[in-house]
């Protein structure tokens, strides 16, 4: 019998999304019995070229995890499109970007004055910096070019899903799984994962009526496990994060950080953030404002930690 | 208005109860200001979503002015501190961002007072045309 093809990539990411298929254990062996692999770098030795030899369309499924932030990873996106019936955005890098995508508050000089240079344990006197091409008398090596900007997938390609998440809970994981096996999809462009918001599940007990008069860190106070972490004045990202985890981390007493992205409808996920929290500062008095304003030490970090390429700003506008 | 003279844009938030009539007022009495802002009337300045000011920025605008009643004064009591609040916290995230703070300015501007509404555009279109054009850098470093 003829199997079907699936294809997964990883791109700017950690790995963790690999392991979260790993992680759904029986599944993966469904997925295995389901689909013939042709490219898996975490798990398989495919090469690029077994890859470029592929006629157009013939994956039937391609799950690329990770943000394109190189001229090799943009190069796997497009030929992987082009291969690919489906081509799915898998976990919050490839989505919005991720945790790369906050290399968007610098360039390609400043990251790499900073790696290699700047930090306490580089000694680099000649100011090496890394090449594309590079002459040896054995002949020429390459490396792949490094991009200013982080970009999420469907900035580079066309993409028909999205599965947020960093990584992808394994329940999400396992749905995602069953609708590519009995290839029951969902409408193209759908985010595979709630309409609503982590508030909405979250179990914690809420105030409706919201006052913080002082922001704190987790180092600085043991939260109630049972109250809003909102209302003892923690930043807790729920109120503008997409649901579809079960308030996994409220539910152990961290706050959201925000990985599943925005909510349907919702433009700007920082900004929405931004509006949510600043507006229940429990005072009137614009001096005392700005002081617990001046608490939120790092907006951009805070509420755009998984979508900085994706927002409406995309990167900073100086470095 | 000659062509090589940078015009700046101005997008203006004005509230329904105090701002907007404060700019009609000044309308009204004929009293002149710069032709750079244009208006936008929502019901509250409580409204403006910071969406709103980064969409404006992002799509052309040059300046964003947000108009609300005075602190005590807001139509629905307390829309006008939330609009503070988001100010306050939004300049924050701007000066991450690498938008000259000058660009987002919040004013109290009652309905009585169109004198004020065409001296608050009066400085910011003085302000943001010394800043100049708001340049998208992104645009050029979109990769």
């Amino acid at each position: 019998m003829n199997k079907r093809k699936l294809a997964i990539y990883w791109a700017a990411t950690c790995g963790g999304c690999d392991i979260a298929i790993l992680d759904t254990q029986t599944k993966v062996v469904e997925i295995a019995d389901a689909f013939e692999l042709v490219l898996w770098p975490i798990a398989a030795d495919f090469k690029y070229k077994d890859v470029e030899r592929l006629a157009q369309g013939s994956i039937d499924v391609c799950l690329f995890n990770g943000a394109v932030r190189s001229d090799e990873q943009e190069e796997l996106a497009h030929m992987l499109r082009d291969r690919s019936n489906v081509l799915v955005a898998f976990g919050s890098c490839a989505c919005f970007g991720g945790i790369p995508g906050l290399g968007n508050v610098s360039d390609k000089a400043g990251i790499f004055a900073k790696v290699y240079s700047d930090t306490l344990s580089t000694v680099n006197n000649n100011g090496i910096r890394p090449k594309t091409k590079v002459k040896v008398s054995e002949g020429e090596l390459t490396l792949p070019g490094f991009h200013d900007t982080v970009r999420s997938l469907d900035q580079v390609v066309e993409t028909d899903y999205y599965v947020p998440g960093c990584p992808p809970p394994v329940s999400l994981i396992n749905k995602v799984a069953d609708a590519l096996i009995t290839g029951e999809l969902p409408p193209a462009g759908s985010v595979i994962a709630s309409d609503k918001t982590v508030c909405d599940e979250c179990p914690r007990e809420r105030d409706e009526n919201k006052k913080v008069k002082e922001f704190k860190g987790l180092s600085e106070v043991t939260p109630d496990p049972k109250k809003c972490l909102l209302d003892q004045g923690i930043i807790c990202c729920g109120p503008a994060t997409r649901a579809g985890c079960e308030a996994t981390c409220p539910s152990v007493n961290m706050p959201c950080r925000g990985c599943f992205g925005p909510p349907a409808g919702i433009l700007d996920q920082g900004a929405k953030l931004l509006s949510a929290i600043s507006s229940i500062i429990d005072s009137k008095e614009e001096q005392e404002i700005e002081r617990i304003v001046e608490q939120i030490r790092d907006p951009l970090g805070t509420f755009y930690r998984f979508g900085l390429p994706k927002s409406l700003f995309r990167r900073t506008m100086s470095t | 208005m000659s062509s090589d003279k940078f015009e700046p844009r101005i997008i203006a938030f004005l509230c329904n109860w105090c701002s907007y009539a404060g700019a009609d007022l000044a309308g009204i009495s004929r009293v002149q200001y710069p032709p750079n802002v244009r208006v936008i009337r929502v019901m509250c300045s409580g409204r403006i979503d910071p969406t709103f000011v980064l969409k404006a920025l992002n799509d052309g605008a040059d300046g964003v002015l947000i108009g609300g009643c005075h602190p005590g004064d807001c139509h629905y009591l307390e829309g006008n501190y939330k609009a503070m609040r988001r100010y306050k916290l939004l300049t924050k995230l701007l000066d991450q961002i690498g938008v000259e703070r000058e660009r987002v300015r919040l004013a109290w501007i009652s309905a009585g007072e169109g004198e004020r509404f065409a001296q608050v555009v009066t400085e910011m279109t003085e302000t943001v045309r010394e800043l100049g054009p708001f340049e998208r850098k992104q645009d050029v470093r979109q990769k």
